[in-house]
């Protein structure tokens, strides 16, 4: 740690998560940012440095996204960066912001995510399309739900699971959603529904799957001076871990993240954590999938590969339970503006250590809880471990 | 989402009130077009395809048989050190059943798609490509053999696509 400042959280903000929001992707940045500046207590002169993230610029047409959401990022005439590792950007882009104040360059970073995939038509996946090499995947007519499918069939072969282990992920968070007030997606639903709804590219369903959404969200961070200055109950960024896997993702078993492992085990490192199911009382694996919960509840190394099955079924990840993981509602439930998805949970676990959730509150008064990000071509992990 | 907060900003509108234009949009349709180079790895990965025969690339140091075939080694981070061909027959390492197109429309005939471990490569060392000839695809299986199907010398260009499909070894 030498070297290093503490750095932590102080405010968070989060728009609505709708299929179609009127707000631009500025109008809906100035939102969370106003809103996270509201609970911090603080204004935008206090803010030292901007951290933008946005998943691809193809969602809007807008090829300079980070210069086109600026202002409204609340970056006018300040040190502004914008990042982008594609799913994973949501957890990425509050590390980011972690080492502009961990470096002790600034005092305060403001961290803003923001996703528009209403703006591309008929579909946003025909932008997504254009993520596969251009010369050996897209002549094959790649869809982007393809390679989810490809590795859950991979995940299900490899630990023999049913769909009826997998779709139990679907139920908890949607339900876990109902209590959260952003969603879009909330509902009470059963493993039947999922098994029953529409197949899109088998093994995965309709109701495996997150919406597409539009929204936004914010974090404020401060050194530790700041943060004891304006709030008494900062929440701190102990661990901070990202990693990228091959590009080549048709070499890989993708039945295992190992990209989210490393992340997670250099975080974990960082926050002196050696036992993490014992050592985390609340977690947010990323879930724009049903089943990427339970891969990523395992790469987090929260149980060994292939138990989270078991854990979900047993109810181990529910909200009462000993692990639970999604309290928010997740992106199966709330929706899936990509990096403002990632941000939300972050935010989620801000709130959780708080004690400010309200309904969704997990009631094992946790002190130590972990969100995660993944993305790019199922390569990307980030992680971030947040402490009371 | 703190309890705290009563009031959540975004005000939702419809998908149609937008593409239809009955709230104030503007529409766009890009017209860029691209063309690739290859580059040298691939471009003779092609050129073999041509021929009828898939080849790869190998690296000494961890002794892998590389498939996409490159010019350097991603984990020795080197230069790779030779060409070798792989077979044209494989191992569905995973699949898919996709009732989606590219643009997310929806198909009556499913698609079947695979990553193909091919034999002679390295372990592990697949290409993404899809599953034809087949009559029920709920049949399909982790670890079915399959082979490439070509296309006639004549019709091939130098492209993945010079493999129309994989197909099951048995018939299914």
């Amino acid at each position: 740690m030498f070297g290093k400042k503490r750095v932590a959280i102080v405010g968070a903000g989060v728009t609505l998560f709708r299929r179609n929001i009127k707000e631009t992707g500025k109008e809906l940045s100035y939102e969370a940012v106003k809103m996270a500046l509201n609970t911090a207590g603080m204004e935008l002169k206090d803010m030292q440095s901007v951290v933008m993230g946005s998943a691809p610029d193809a969602f809007d047409g807008v090829h300079m996204k980070g210069e086109y959401l600026a202002d409204g990022a609340g970056a006018h005439c300040k040190p502004y960066t914008r990042v982008f590792v594609g799913g994973g950007t949501g957890v990425f882009t509050p590390l980011a912001g972690w080492w502009h104040v961990a470096s002790g360059q600034f005092d305060t970073c403001l961290v803003v995510c923001e996703e528009k995939m209403s703006s591309c038509y008929p579909h946003p996946q025909f932008a997504f399309t254009t993520i596969f090499d251009p010369i050996l995947e897209r002549p094959v007519g790649m869809n982007l739900i393809w390679i989810f499918a490809l590795e859950m069939n991979r995940y299900m072969h490899k630990h023999n699971l049913k769909k009826e282990d997998i779709a139990l992920v679907s139920v908890k968070n949607k339900r876990n959603a109902l209590d959260n007030p952003i969603a879009q997606l909330a509902a009470e639903i059963t493993v039947e529904d999922v098994l029953k709804s529409e197949i899109m590219a088998w093994p995965v369903q309709r109701l495996d799957v997150s919406p597409t959404s539009d929204g936004a969200a914010a974090l404020i961070l401060a050194s530790e001076d700041v943060a004891k200055e304006v709030t008494d109950n900062p929440v701190w960024i102990d661990g901070v871990g990202w990693c990228i896997d091959s590009t080549q993702w048709t070499n890989r078993d993708l039945y295992y993240p190992d990209y989210v492992e490393y992340a997670a085990r250099m975080a974990y490192k960082m926050a002196g954590i050696r036992n993490p199911p014992k050592e985390i009382d609340v977690a947010e694996p990323y879930d724009p999938f049903d089943y990427k919960e339970l891969h990523h509840i395992e790469g987090l190394l929260l149980c060994k590969k292939g138990e989270a099955p078991k854990l979900t079924r047993e109810g181990v990840t529910q909200r009462d339970g000993d692990l639970p993981t999604c309290p928010s509602g997740g992106l199966l439930g709330c929706g899936n503006p990509i990096a403002a998805a990632g941000l939300m949970k972050v935010s989620e676990i801000f709130w959780q250590l708080r004690g400010e959730a309200g309904k969704r509150q997990v009631p094992c008064d946790p002190r130590t809880g972990v969100a995660q990000a993944w993305g790019d071509l199922m390569q990307y992990g980030s992680v971030i471990v947040l402490r009371r | 989402m703190s309890a705290k907060i009563k009031h959540f900003p975004g005000e939702e509108v419809e998908t149609k009130d937008i593409r239809e234009g009955k709230i104030p949009t503007e529409k766009f349709r890009p017209k860029a077009k691209f063309a690739w180079s290859a580059g040298v790895a691939i471009s003779k990965f092609l050129d073999e395809l041509k021929n009828g025969k898939i080849i790869a690339t190998t690296c000494k140091k961890c002794g892998r048989i590389m498939v996409p075939p490159r010019i350097y080694c991603e984990k020795c981070y080197k230069p790779t050190d030779g060409w070798a061909y792989v077979k044209d027959t494989g191992v569905i390492n995973t699949f898919s059943v996709s009732f989606l197109a590219a643009d997310a429309s929806r198909l009556k005939e499913p698609i079947i798609v695979a990553i193909i471990n091919l034999e002679g490569a390295s372990e592990g060392m697949g290409i993404v490509h899809r599953i034809e000839e087949v009559k029920d695809w709920k049949k399909v299986k982790i670890g079915m053999k399959v082979k490439a199907v070509w296309k006639p010398p004549k019709e091939r260009t130098g492209a993945i696509t010079d493999i129309k499909y994989f197909k099951t070894m048995e018939e299914i």
